[in-house]
């Protein structure tokens, strides 16, 4: 690369490639220390990549792109992904973390102290690199280890402190070596085990289970019984019992069969998806027309006042939606609400807990949040509008209706579908309002399945993950493939037909 | 001076080089023998992050070692540490009810304690709170239930029964003196289970009777019936939010309030004359409210287990530690001898008397399938959506399918 002058651009540039560098580096240490080699693997590729794409003065297109890429890469294609790999799993309550981990929490929680047994005091020695534990007695000092069971040791001359060539830790080094220490299990003959959870005292414990790990099975000498890996995450008994925790497996297909054979998800699917549709466009619709509505009426100039008539009606939109929402569960209150008591004369509609009234609730809540928005765009988009082509109609003797008909809604459309279309997109998954409204009630108290009538699919698939008895995240991950399969479906075949009236 | 633009981007890549030496320097030196460099995380929410950062102080300067408080909120907490305590991304310690404390086991995400000797600084309830399976998992640091908070000026006298209660609220609602007889709050999409268990207690219905679900047993039933009959007579309604409830009473509008000792704070610096009683019964039997005992946990995956067993059981199992959380969180203290030197503050004496009557709320993961139908029979109980008794057999029968499940 030829040598050249630097403008205070360039130095600029370097300036934050660099910050962006030294950070890598520092994630990249992070990462390895953790172990974690794909996405070790993936930094690095990236960071290369960033500075190949930067340091040339070729590459100017993927210059643009790269940050967007990136950040596709990192918040779209991952979590797509992940979401893939967590829908042929049985992650969940129960089935959530690693084999090992299963086995140390089973072990763990198998090892009862020995009744009677008083911590002792103990020092945590060392011996070419063993750990062990000195416990000073009335009969003398003591030393064990994990191979070696607690014996007693001579103290010469130097006391305890130097008995039989074990150096006792200090305490930066019991802070270093913590988990291996409590992990300590040293051997008493005939009473138990050893171990200590601050490393000042210890316990003698006993386990109930053990753990194979050349065959993997876990038994219980006491009654013979011996757990195998069932497959299914779990350490299962020939009987039936199963040992809890399990762990996170590769179910295959099962999580999606669930979904189609089982009445309590299936059933409520369709209701729940033609639901979502007609919230969703009627939000769109309305939200545009009234938007519309009072971007043509607010746009004369003339009007008094105008700029105070603005801030009010974007009001709404300055106000976080979920907010929003919470305020308007206190408005809509049956008895207390300000709706009823004020606004009705103490009227008692049930907005929020009777089917109809709730879904009308969420929809009108959700187009007083959105409008303001959709004012805010139509202002902008007539704006936009040259006031020559209106002009020049009225000229010609276009009444005001046919203006906006034939010239201003045409070009306002042009400009705004991509709009209408993001908006359709963010209520078709409008978590927000549903929840903090009717949490997708009103649940018929005698429906066997926990469906409300105003549960869009995006809070069903929540209700599958975080309701019922155990969290079920693969269940969820593959309504959510089998959600998006139904919406690319339906694209598919919306763009398919768009594209024939085009050509027709 | 002219510089190349990759002698620039060579020096660029050595500084980052020197953040990175610095950065293995540390860890190098956390595995040598001078010093003790580690960090103690532990997630709270807001009403215990400050005074444990006071306690966390504490153990900063003895031990040399940093403690960080992460403060969360109450929703996510659980949720948060269930996931991320596998990925060894989680903290080394939360604190949080011991309700969760069936789920934590079943993810394998908490470890065993040994409290030792310090188990008899607490009463047994909070040690039998904290235990599941036959081991104990948490460090109990306060015991609360609901209680009958009464207006000394509008209800001088103490209620003995429910229906004494409801006349008394219902004498003043007629007098003008009041808007509802009592404010039993009752959360529109979610029900009351946890408010009204008091009163469905009183009829001899619990939730899990020898394991088995027993919120229809006759006992559950008549309680049913009862509720409709609130329902009727207008004392308790799907309308009577828990923010209304505790509104009414602060602005004087009821005589009574249902409620923990989380709202005690706000209502005492209102102004609020009023007394902490247990909820008188409405049935044969005593009332016995759910009793939840908050406490501190230590992650399964935790890479300092020594430290945080240390902080657990030498910081924050001292009646210092338990005196700071409850000046902060108005939570009345588990440790006994704590309770006992509070024993002139009235709020923290009602408190503490309202729990003796009740039982640990449970604290197995089947729990999570019944809340929900069994406020929702409750809901439909209370606008007269059907049978009561069919109502609350409905509920019990989803239930254990879903427990069966």
């Amino acid at each position: 690369m030829a040598a050249r002058t630097l403008s205070g651009a360039v130095v600029a540039k370097l300036a934050v490639l660099g910050v962006v560098d030294a950070l890598a580096v520092y994630g990249l240490v992070a990462l390895g220390g953790r172990r974690s080699w794909w996405l070790f693997a993936a930094m690095l590729v990236g960071t290369a990549a960033v500075n190949v794409i930067y340091l040339g003065s070729r590459r100017v297109p993927a210059k643009y792109l790269a940050p967007g890429v990136i950040l596709l890469l990192v918040y779209q294609v991952y979590v797509v992904l992940y979401t893939g790999y967590a829908a042929f799993t049985n992650y969940g309550d129960g089935h959530n973390g690693t084999k090992q981990d299963a086995v140390a929490a089973i072990l763990a929680a198998s090892e009862t102290r020995v009744p009677g047994a008083t911590a002792r005091p103990i020092r945590v020695v060392e011996r070419d690199g063993e750990l062990g534990f000195l416990v000073d007695g009335p009969g003398g000092a003591r030393v064990g280890s994990a191979v070696r069971p607690l014996e007693p040791v001579a103290a010469p001359g130097g006391g305890v402190a130097g008995a039989g060539g074990w150096r006792t830790l200090p305490y930066g080094e019991i802070v270093a070596r913590q988990a291996e220490i409590t992990a300590l299990r040293v051997p008493v003959p005939g009473e138990g085990n050893l171990r200590t959870s601050d490393a000042v005292t210890a316990a003698l414990y006993r386990s109930t289970l053990r753990y194979d790990g050349r065959a993997d099975t876990v038994t219980d000498p006491r009654t013979g019984v011996t757990y195998r890996d069932d497959g299914h995450g779990r350490f299962a008994a020939p009987g039936g019992a199963v040992l809890s925790p399990g762990w996170k497996v590769f179910v295959g297909f099962e999580n999606f069969l669930t979904v189609l054979t089982d009445p309590s998800i299936r059933a409520p699917f369709l209701g729940v998806l033609v639901w979502t549709f007609a919230f969703a466009g009627l939000s769109v619709g309305l939200t545009f027309a009234i938007g519309l509505g009072l971007a043509l009426v607010l746009g004369r100039p003339e009007l008094r006042g105008l700029r105070v008539y603005r801030s009010l009606l974007v009001l709404p939109y300055a106000f976080p939606a979920f907010m929003a929402a919470i305020l308007w569960q206190g408005l809509l209150n049956p008895d207390h609400g300000f709706v009823n008591a004020v606004l009705l004369g103490g009227g008692h509609l049930p907005w929020l807990t009777d089917p109809w009234l709730a879904k009308l609730s969420v929809l009108a809540v959700n187009v007083w949040i959105g409008f303001p928005y959709m004012f805010l765009i139509c202002t902008g988009a007539l704006q936009a509008i040259p006031p020559a082509l209106t002009e020049a109609a009225q000229i010609d003797g276009a009444s005001p209706w046919r203006v906006l008909r034939e010239i201003k809604l045409p070009m306002l459309l042009a400009s705004t579908t991509p709009v209408l279309v993001a908006t359709f997109a963010f209520n078709f998954n409008n978590f927000n309002v549903i929840y903090m409204l009717t949490g997708g009630g009103p649940r018929d108290a005698r429906s066997p399945v926990d469906v409300g009538s105003t549960d869009l699919l995006i809070s069903l698939v929540y209700k599958l993950a975080f309701g019922g008895s155990a969290r079920n995240y693969g269940l969820a991950c593959a309504v959510s493939i089998l959600i998006f399969a139904v919406i690319a479906a339906i694209s598919l075949a919306g763009f398919r037909r768009a594209r024939r009236l085009e050509a027709s | 001076m002219r510089i190349t633009a990759p002698t620039l981007m060579g020096l660029a890549l050595l500084t980052a080089g020197c953040a990175a030496d610095v950065q293995t320097g540390r860890s190098d030196q956390a595995s040598g023998p001078a010093r003790a460099t580690a960090t103690l995380t532990v997630w709270a929410d807001d009403s215990r992050a400050k005074p444990l950062q006071d306690l966390a102080a504490a153990f900063e300067r003895d031990r040399g070692v940093k403690v960080k408080i992460v403060q969360k909120g109450m929703g996510g907490l659980r949720d948060d540490f269930v996931s991320q305590a596998p990925t060894g991304q989680g903290p080394d310690m939360i604190v949080g009810p011991h309700d969760w404390l069936g789920k934590l086991v079943q993810n394998g995400v908490v470890a065993p304690i040994d409290l030792g000797a310090t188990a008899s600084r607490f009463p047994k309830i909070a040690l039998d709170a904290m235990r599941y399976e036959g081991q104990t998992y948490g460090l109990p640091y306060s015991i609360e239930s609901v209680a009958l908070l009464r207006n000394m000026k509008l209800a001088p006298e103490r209620p003995k029964t429910f229906d004494e209660l409801v006349a008394a609220g219902g004498e003043l609602v007629r007098e003008g003196k009041a808007t509802f007889p009592v404010g039993l709050p009752v959360d529109p999409k979610a029900g009351s289970p946890y408010h009204l268990y008091p009163l469905q207690t009183s009829f001899g219905s619990s939730v899990f009777d020898g394991g088995e679900l027993a919120i229809d047993n006759p006992g559950g039933l008549k309680f049913a019936a009862y509720l409709r009959r609130l329902a009727e007579a207008k004392v308790i309604s799907t309308s009577l939010s828990g923010e209304i409830a505790t509104n009414a009473f602060r602005e004087g509008r009821t005589p009574y309030l249902i409620t923990g000792p989380w709202d005690a704070p706000a209502l005492a610096k209102a102004g609020v004359p009023f007394a902490v009683e247990p909820v008188p019964p409405a049935g044969p039997e005593p009332a016995r409210p759910f009793v939840g005992v908050q406490g501190f946990y230590v992650s399964a995956k935790s890479a300092n287990p020594i430290l945080a067993n240390d902080f657990l059981l030498n910081y924050l199992a001292t009646p210092e530690a338990q005196r700071a959380l409850y000046a902060a969180g108005g939570r009345p203290p588990a440790m006994t001898s704590v309770r006992e030197e509070l024993r002139g503050d009235l709020v923290m004496t009602g408190f503490a008397d309202a729990t003796l009557a009740g039982e640990p709320a449970p604290n197995v993961p089947a729990m999570d399938a019944v809340w929900g139908d069994w406020g929702l029979s409750q809901l439909a109980v209370i606008t007269g959506d059907g049978d009561p008794a069919k109502l609350t057999e409905g509920a019990a029968d989803r239930i254990r399918a879903k427990i069966a499940n």
